[in-house]
């Protein structure tokens, strides 16, 4: 009698492998629409074609420019006009501190976000200036001279404070690109900062008022408060988040979120920190996971040799 | 007698193999039960020393334990023996009995008696007087001391500073 | 009272008060298996292994997760993924093994099958198992509502709604079973205690039936072939092992069932490591929210068949629908008009009904996750009805077939 076990072997991975496929890569790629990446290039963003002079962008920025009226610019010592909840109130949202704006964002997202913040947000069906609604942060309209000479001198100027890429942290990133509208709770984080150790309840209480009120004034701004982002590396895949942080429009149509123009590089370290959150055992998933694969593999190759030898009389 | 219902030489190698992936597993249970990250580090409280009344027994909590700390009168401080002076935490010009504030024996809190100045347990009958040392059985010792560190006006339970190490090391404290 | 003499050694004082020899011989070196089984025949090992698995890795989810709708979610994600050692580990198992060990029970239902396995004295083992089936999709379906996430929720409120049983509007039965309008802390409190302990409870006393209901039977065999296993034990133990048409349970057999649990292993482990994504779905990665259903909800793999079923029709029809899926494999042994326990290739009509009922069944899972548009819904109608087609054309399918 011949052995049928390959067969019947073939048969039921054929059948399992069928219904896998059907059920997760065909069924997702059914429900979800794909999304390209471009790769963070923002091709529908003038590039800057002048080359910037850093000491008259700091001018322009602490000066005609009036960024500093509502950014505060630790690096250089220039202080918050006011504290981020008093900030929110008025604004709708703290206005970013602008010491590794340079690193943190695409050059070209930068010059077009001085020009004219609503476009470079991607924002633009937000604000209706007929009806009076205008985004919070005001156009720069030039300081008298060649304007995009002006904001290429800016760019340089905020360029030249920031970090460097390599002393950026994937921490920081999320914290400077998202942290003003997202918390993630599980690394502690409010939109008010990293929540500190308070000794006494009444402390800790006034501390999440505080940031209970930061959250009204952004439910107010945004439409709804931005979800907290402990685990979405878990609940959405890399790709999605990579594509959403390039272009929320392009996965979300409508959603109130900004597009935040960070760099390729910035979204990856965003991206890095939130599986930090999300999924904090991931490097000792893989290393657990070759060894007992391993170990695995040994222990069936000694099951089969104990069959073999078990069954050796059996013929 | 039932041959292949005894293991043969494979037999016995297969279940050491499986026996290697029991004890692995075990392993990885008992980190399971370790006390969790998150508990070891809320293990430091810090304590403000200036704002201590003397004479008065005040009970904080480190790591879900009372801490007795007790700033020493004039008095007290003026008749210490040898001994006490051994268990006496100095901080800035102060002088202070520092104790976690379990009885050394099974672990009841002894109450504060401010007329008699010392502890009774009620347990089962320990006594402490105010320095911290043992007066009366059952309990084998004084009260044991946290580790502690001082730093300026500020004692930070939990960390071990020159101080606590020397009584450490003298055995005044386990 | 029985006699006790003075024990000559351990075995012997415990062999005088619990005979375990003779159970030893009863349950493994005197249970005769047939040689003439595949590996299909080990996936009853493999069940057991995963279940085993399932329990260990539960018991140590269980000392931190938290039954509250407010600290579930933080309990599961944050102090069993991020805090607690090796806490990813246990829930990465509990669920790739709550997945996969119903793809081996519709392997080894499937075998059962098509090898005629549930008559001829078998029936008790046919039904004790779709009782396991049963109780397993409720273990399943209690489970999948503890980390309390999106799909939790939004699960635990479309299946306990089926209760209203449409028509009949029955909504105080949907209450009682949630214990308040929708679901919250009274429905996650007595689900979580139905999946710890009720339910796994039932799991043990029924693999211990339908361990004993093989016991007299004995096992099918890949060939139809009725086999004496009085005279052929009797040969295996005058020595001829070789000639014997039966072998021992132990070790004979059980080391070809280690042999294919060890191979088993190795695709579990690869799951669990992996390729996870199947069992734990990102969507419960999402905190329950009961304002908002997520864009796509669909039940875990295993249920969309039955699912399909309920889906295209409207709610009446659909529910009966549903009904009788959910009993119609329990009255198999009763369908089958035929008399031949032999595989399903020699049974001529019934084989093509076997294929066509696996196919369906695949298509109506694939159905049972795609949105339902379009040509999806047409496919998922056509093979819902299949389904009732077939299942009613069983009878007379097999009321005619010759002896084989
Ligand atoms: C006595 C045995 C079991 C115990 C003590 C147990 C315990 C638990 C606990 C505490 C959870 C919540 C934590 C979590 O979601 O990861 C859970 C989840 C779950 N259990 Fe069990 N369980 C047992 C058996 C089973 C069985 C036999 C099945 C399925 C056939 C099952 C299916 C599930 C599922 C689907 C989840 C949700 C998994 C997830 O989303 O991560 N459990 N179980
Ligand atoms: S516990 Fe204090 S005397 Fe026994």
């Amino acid at each position: 009698m011949k052995n049928k076990e390959p067969l019947i072997l073939v048969v039921v991975v054929a059948f399992t492998l069928l219904t896998y496929w059907l059920v997760e890569p065909f069924a997702h790629s059914q429900m979800h629409k794909h999304v390209e990446s471009q790769n963070f290039a923002y091709a529908d963003l003038a590039p800057i074609i002048k080359t910037g002079d850093a000491a008259n962008g700091k001018a322009l920025v602490t000066g005609a420019a009036a960024c500093i009226g509502c950014h505060s610019i630790a690096k250089d010592g220039v202080p918050a006009g006011m504290d981020a909840v008093t900030a929110a109130g008025s604004y709708g949202v703290n206005p970013p501190d602008l010491s590794n704006a340079g690193a943190l964002y695409d050059p070209k997202f930068l010059a077009d976000l001085i020009k004219n913040p609503a476009h470079a947000l991607n924002v633009a069906h937000k604000f209706d200036a007929a009806k009076g609604q205008m985004h919070p942060m005001i156009a720069f309209a030039g300081a008298g001279g060649d304007i995009d000479q002006e904001v290429a001198d800016m760019v340089a100027y905020l360029q030249s404070i920031a970090v460097k890429a390599d002393e950026l942290t994937p921490k920081m990133a999320f914290e400077e690109a998202c942290g003003r509208c997202h918390t993630m709770k599980y690394e502690n984080w409010t939109q008010l900062g990293t929540k500190p150790e308070f000794k006494f309840e009444k402390e800790s209480l006034a501390y999440d008022i505080k940031v209970l009120e930061y959250q009204e004034a952004l439910t107010k701004y945004m439409g709804k408060l931005p979800p907290d982002l402990s685990m979405y590396f878990r609940s959405r895949n890399e790709h999605f988040l990579s594509t959403f942080i390039e272009n929320p429009q392009s996965q979300l149509a409508g959603t109130a979120m900004p597009r935040v123009g960070v760099t390729a590089e910035t979204a990856h370290k965003v991206i890095e920190h939130m599986a930090d959150a999300g999924d904090t055992k991931r490097h000792e998933r893989e290393s657990v996971g070759k060894n007992v694969m391993i170990f695995i593999i040994i222990f069936a190759i000694f099951a089969l040799l104990w069959k073999k030898q078990v069954w050796r009389d059996l013929h | 007698m039932h041959n292949s219902s005894r293991r043969g030489f494979m037999g016995k190698a297969f279940g050491a193999v499986a026996g290697v992936g029991v004890v692995g597993s075990l392993v990885a249970m008992k980190k399971t039960w370790d006390p969790l990250p998150s508990v070891k580090a809320a293990g430091f409280t810090t304590l403000d020393m200036s704002i201590y009344p003397e004479g008065e027994l005040i009970t904080e909590k480190w790591r879900g334990k009372p801490i007795f700390v007790l700033k020493k009168t004039a008095e007290m401080v003026a008749s210490q023996t040898e001994s006490q002076k051994a268990r006496d935490v100095v901080v800035g010009d102060s002088h202070f009995m520092i104790a976690i504030g379990l009885c050394t024996h099974l672990g009841c809190i002894p109450g504060y008696n401010a007329a008699e100045k010392s502890f009774l347990c009620a347990c089962h009958g320990g006594q402490f007087n105010w320095a911290g040392e043992v007066t009366k059985v059952p309990p084998p010792r004084g009260f044991d001391i946290p580790p502690f560190k001082i730093e300026g006006n500020k004692m930070i339970l939990g960390e071990a500073g020159p101080e606590y190490q020397a009584m450490k090391d003298s055995g005044v404290t386990l | 009272m029985a006699h006790f003499t003075k024990a000559t050694s351990v075995k012997d004082w415990l062999n005088q008060r619990l005979a375990i020899e003779k159970v030893e011989k009863v349950m493994a070196s005197e249970y005769w298996i047939p040689k003439n089984i595949n590996f299909l025949w080990a996936m009853g090992m493999v069940l057991a292994i995963t279940f085993t698995l399932l329990l260990v890795s539960g018991i140590f989810l269980l000392m931190y997760y938290q039954p509250d709708v407010k600290d579930a979610f933080y309990s599961v994600n944050y102090t069993i993924m991020r805090d607690v050692d090796f806490g990813w580990l246990w829930r990465h198992i509990h669920g790739v093994a709550a997945s996969v060990v119903f793809l081996i029970i519709y392997i080894h239902m499937f075998t059962g099958i098509y090898y005629g396995s549930y008559k001829k004295g078998r029936e008790m083992i046919w039904i004790s198992g779709m009782l396991l089936f049963v109780t397993f999709s409720a273990e399943a379906f209690s489970g999948y509502m503890l980390p309390w996430g999106q799909m939790s929720y939004w699960a635990g409120m479309v299946i306990t709604n089926i209760f209203s049983l449409g028509g009949l509007h029955m909504d105080g039965l949907v209450e009682w079973i949630r214990g308040d309008y929708v679901p919250a802390q009274a429905f996650l409190t007595r689900f979580f205690m139905l999946h710890v302990l009720l339910l796994p409870l039932a799991i043990m006393g029924l693999i211990g039936l339908h361990f004993a209901a093989l016991r007299i039977p004995h096992v099918n065999n890949q060939d139809g072939e009725e086999i004496d296993f009085d005279a052929e034990s009797k040969k295996y133990l005058a020595g001829d092992k070789a000639g014997s048409k039966v072998m021992r349970f132990a070790n004979d057999f059980m080391s070809k069932d280690m042999m294919v649990v060890g191979i088993y292993l190795i695709f579990f482990f690869y799951l669990v490591f992996f390729q996870y994504g199947f069992a734990l779905d990102p969507v419960n990665f999402d905190p329950a929210d009961g304002l908002k259903t997520p864009a796509h909800i669909y039940p875990e793999w295993y249920f969309l068949w039955s699912y399909e079923i309920l889906r295209p029709f409207s709610v009446n029809i659909g529910l009966m629908a549903f009904g009788f899926a959910q009993v119609i494999f329990m009255l198999l042994p009763w369908l089958d008009r035929s008399p031949n326990a032999v595989p399903a290739s020699r049974r001529g009509a019934f084989s093509i009904w076997f294929w066509l009922l696996l196919i369906d069944m695949i298509v109506l899972t694939a159905m049972g996750k795609l949105p339902p548009e379009g040509i999806f819904s047409t496919i998922g109608l056509v093979a819902a009805l299949a389904f009732i087609v077939l299942w009613i054309a069983l009878p007379f399918i097999t009321m005619n077939e010759k002896k084989a």
